[in-house]
């Protein structure tokens, strides 16, 4: 009896709350776009009986997605999406490795520190973290203002609303997914096995590829999925730093929902967007259960 | 062999504090107790003994009523355990971690039992200040068991799982977490504390020698069975099988055929060599198969050919293995067994006298081996 | 031997500074007197003046809050009754999609959790407001929660708690007395990650308000659109000194602890 109660209630919560929004929009996604409230039909009602609920799925229908590949809107939006998540894992991973390399390779009493150091900006506001960097790329922002000092450019560069001013925020903001499952698997890595390869004839870089960066490879896929997937449904960097160039299919959905009040296609994007997702996440739980296995 | 004192299982009167009648007990297709009968009585000091995976936790944990028999039923003082769940059983377990509560004292930890009794404070205090003196921890009551040596949690565990002075009590691989010595020293107190409380203990082992140090009867297992229960001194003695032989000490283990002559039973073991005798109780077919099992300590070893032995054979010694206290000489025969022979170092080395590559004669009497069927 | 080289001494620096550099920078320009935030024109403390008089702030803050509290504190009774479930309740029907249904919310993109649970309230008839904020942040954060409380079950001792029940506990007394005294800090932990999501939370409450309540996330993003603003500079400011100070002295009290509890286990292996 107390078993049951314990299952139950999480269980009922996230039926409630997860699995039956979920239902809401596929059926929506189904559904066509009305001037109505709420503005889609058709509406179900179950108080029509059996044959009410007949014509309800009849006249669900495809028509949305059909829409989204008419519209190229969405198609670019997508690729787009999937082009600026690759571009700015890549670039995190170039900025994560070397940070989490140094990290583990300094002296085990500064490592907790440095950890720390990592941890804090995950604990501050995302909002303000991205905030922070409108100030400094903007036309009169401090890099200009660094830039022109130094003499390297003689006008402003335009940075802030740009797709350069995204991936700087999305490096930004996850680098701290990034950094730690490489640091916890360089950590674990046992400094003589680098000797030992120096002792069979391998020079410090080759050494450093051929046993290093294998015995991170698993800290780089987690890292690298960790990146990946939260940002092909990124809102709030496209929106404060991306320009109207910059199409995200996070963006698009927000104001397909809010500016344009179409929840259908709304709904269809979302369905579509996680199953764009549905692939890496697949992927990344196996390397997850994997490297679980293998620690035994 | 002597009669232990204390034999309560040879009385047909007594009745059994525990009892397991048939039980079997199944995870999935795994059998790890396969229809097991036992009774062990009161102020026993039961040890279950065998390698892992034999079912000897099983049975332990089954006692404790966290695993429930998939068939069967266990009784505990006349009562069926069926659908008793652990905290209102009788029974206390000491943990093979200890499991002592890390965020409560060392005081906290023995009183934990006795406040789920609802006891009032006075009996309480009582009761905890006994247990501390008895496992010789007063000094330590205020500490938390991170605090403490590992010898020291192994009393905090046994004065734990005693407060509530339960009829019985499990123990499961108490001693495996101490290093050597320490072991030695706490079986000693072990008997002493049980002897003193009268509770009935019950003892998972897989260390023989810990189960033949402290236990009234050790039943050694394999396999979810029971392959012989008997006091220490039987076990060793008179094993029932090569199984229990070979797990308890070391033996030597020749097979061959059954040929009774008269009151002793000769064994055909290999060609051109002479028959080895033995005496047995149990009766034996001509030509049945038969296994003559003797310790190494009952086989004597000497340069010259032994007068009045019944069994006497020719080997060469092939290796030494000096002990300390004794030595073992592997013998190599002619038909190739290998016999182990084990004298006491009584001497000083320089006087002996048998080295690698000697020929040299093993003897042992007809009373010295058991005959084994399995 | 540890390869500590000019290389990892760079990478190291170079890496902080990039972490720090644009929180630092906002920190001082706080202080600056004027209104064009990129031009220092001396230390003024006016705009926290002007923030603490903004009473559209005070009350996002206040309703921020209220939420953080009643849906991070829900979240961790949830999330702490899911993660026993996964960890100790063996199997029962539906244990796989139960599974799922905790995992899949911390990959799920936000907009989409955001625009389902819309769909749903409105479907409902609940009107929007702090009480569908609560709903759906406890939604999210009680699977964050049971993700760091089960990582902690995982390797909690099991026969701690077969201790209890031999010692007469009920189960619930069990879970009471032992269980949750020892996993006491990955709940806190867990607690303090589901109000930091409220908290952070921007698109999930953006969805699920109503006109009643505005959080200060959705104020601070309606403000920002429009450029940068000294204010928000200033709140800014004060919201990382909070994390700062919160994060430091979690860790000084851990790193005591431990500290403290190796010392001791070095003491009781010594012999008296």
């Amino acid at each position: 009896m107390r078993r049951f109660v314990l299952i139950a209630v999480p269980y009922l919560w996230l039926v409630a709350l997860f699995l039956i929004p979920f239902v809401i929009v596929l059926k929506i996604a189904l559904s066509d776009v009305a001037l109505a409230r709420p503005p889609y039909l058709p509406q179900l009602d179950i108080t029509g009986g059996w044959d009410s609920i007949r014509t309800f799925f009849s006249e669900l229908d495809f028509e949305n997605f059909w829409f989204l590949t008419t519209d190229d809107l969405y198609w670019k939006a997508y690729l787009s999406s999937l082009q600026i998540a690759l571009f700015s894992t890549t670039l995190t991973l170039l900025v994560g490795y070397p940070i989490a390399y140094g990290m583990a390779r300094a002296a085990p009493e500064w490592r907790p520190t440095l950890l720390m150091l990592v941890i804090l900006p995950f604990w501050t506001s995302f909002l303000i973290r991205v905030y922070a960097w409108m100030g400094i790329l903007s036309n009169e922002g401090l890099l200009n203002q660094f830039l022109l000092w130094l003499g390297v450019i003689n006008e402003p560069l335009t940075i802030l609303n740009t797709n350069a001013a995204v991936y700087i925020g999305i490096v930004y903001t996850y680098l701290p997914f990034m950094i730690l499952p490489i640091y916890s698997a360089l950590e674990r890595m046992d400094d003589s096995l680098l000797e030992a390869a120096e002792d069979l004839g391998c020079s410090r870089l080759s050494a450093f590829w051929l046993v290093t960066i294998p015995l991170s490879k698993n800290g780089i896929i987690a890292g690298c999925f960790l990146v990946f997937i939260p940002v092909i449904g990124e809102f709030v960097i496209p929106s404060l730093l991306g320009g109207s160039g910059t199409l995200m299919i996070g963006k698009v959905l927000w104001e397909e929902f809010f500016s344009n009040r179409d929840w259908p296609v709304a709904s269809a994007v979302a369905v579509i967007l996680l199953l764009i997702l549905v692939i890496p996440i697949i992927l990344f739980q196996r390397n997850e259960q994997k490297q679980r296995e293998a620690e035994g | 062999m002597n009669q232990p004192v204390f034999a309560t299982w040879n009385d047909p009167d007594a009745k059994p504090l525990i009892q397991f009648r048939n039980v079997t007990k199944r995870f999935g297709d795994f059998t790890a107790i396969d229809d097991l009968t036992q009774d062990i009585f009161e102020k026993e000091f039961f040890a279950l003994l065998g390698p892992s995976g034999c079912g000897k936790t099983t049975m332990m944990r089954m006692l404790a009523g966290f695993d429930m028999p998939s068939e069967g039923q266990i009784f505990i003082a006349g009562q069926d355990m069926a659908r008793i769940p652990p905290n209102k059983r009788a029974v206390n377990m000491m943990f093979q971690s200890y499991a002592l509560f890390p965020h409560l004292s060392v005081w906290d930890n023995i009183a934990f039992g006795l406040k789920r009794e609802g006891k009032d404070k006075e009996a309480i205090n009582a009761r905890v200040e006994e247990m501390l003196r008895l496992t010789r921890l007063s000094k330590f009551a205020k500490r938390k068991p991170h605090q403490i040596s590992g010898g020291q949690r192994q009393r905090v565990a046994l004065a734990r799982s005693l407060a509530k002075a339960p009829k019985l009590l499990l123990l499961d691989e108490p001693l495996g977490a101490l290093d050597k010595k320490l072991r030695q020293d706490t079986q000693f107190e072990l008997m002493d504390i049980q002897e003193k409380t009268g509770t009935t203990f019950v003892i998972v082992t897989h260390d023989q020698e810990e189960a033949m140090t402290v236990a009234s009867r050790v039943a050694v297992m394999d396999e979810g069975r029971i392959i012989q229960v008997a006091t220490p001194a039987q076990i060793y003695e008179a094993p029932n099988s090569v199984y229990v032989a070979d797990f308890i000490g070391d033996v030597n283990i020749i097979s061959g055929r059954a040929k009774p002559t008269g009151e002793k039973v000769a064994i055909q073991w290999a060609e051109g060599q002479p028959d080895i005798l033995g005496t047995t109780t149990t009766k034996f077919d001509a030509g049945q198969e038969i296994h003559f099992a003797i310790r190494p300590e009952k086989v004597a070893i000497s340069t010259e050919e032994p007068l009045d032995a019944a069994n006497k054979l020719q080997g060469k010694v092939l290796d030494i293995a000096y002990l300390g206290n004794i030595s073992t000489y592997h013998v190599e025969l002619p038909t190739g067994h290998v016999i182990k022979a084990q004298t006491a170092n009584t001497r000083r080395l320089s006087r002996r006298q048998i080295t690698w590559e000697d020929p040299v004669w093993i003897s042992f009497t007809d009373t010295a081996g058991v005959l084994l069927e399995r | 031997m540890t390869r500590f080289s000019w290389f990892n001494a760079t990478a190291l620096t170079l890496g902080f500074a990039f972490l720090y550099m644009p929180m630092i920078i906002l920190v001082i320009y706080s202080f600056n007197a004027s209104k064009l935030v990129t031009v220092w024109a001396g230390f003024s403390t006016q705009w926290y003046g002007e923030l603490l008089r903004n009473e559209e702030f005070l009350s996002a803050a206040w309703v921020t809050l209220k939420v953080a509290v009643m849906s991070s504190t829900i979240a961790t009774v949830l999330g702490t009754m899911a993660a026993y479930v996964l960890v100790r309740a063996g199997r029962f029907s539906g244990r796989t999609l139960f599974s799922g249904m905790i995992y899949a919310p911390l990959v799920m993109p936000e907009v989409i959790t955001g625009l389902s649970l819309l769909l749903l309230f409105i479907g409902i008839g609940l009107d929007r407001g702090v009480l569908t904020i609560v709903l759906a942040h406890t939604t999210f954060s009680m699977c964050y929660v049971s993700v760091v409380v089960s990582s902690r079950l995982v390797s909690f001792d099991k026969s701690l708690e077969e201790a209890a029940l031999d010692l007469g506990c009920s189960p619930f007394e069990a879970f009471r007395l032992v269980t949750l005294p020892i996993i006491a800090p990955a709940v806190i932990s867990g607690w303090l990650l589901a109000f930091t999501l409220s908290l952070d939370d921007l698109v999930i409450a953006s969805f699920t308000t109503g006109p009643s309540a505005t959080t200060l996330p959705i104020k601070i993003f309606s403000a920002v659109r429009l450029g940068v603003s000294p204010e928000i500079n200033a709140l800014s400011t004060i919201m990382i000194g909070i994390v700062t100070v919160g994060v430091i002295t979690a860790s000084l009290i851990t790193k005591q602890a431990a500290v403290r509890q190796a010392r001791e286990e070095r003491m009781a292996e010594r012999p008296a």
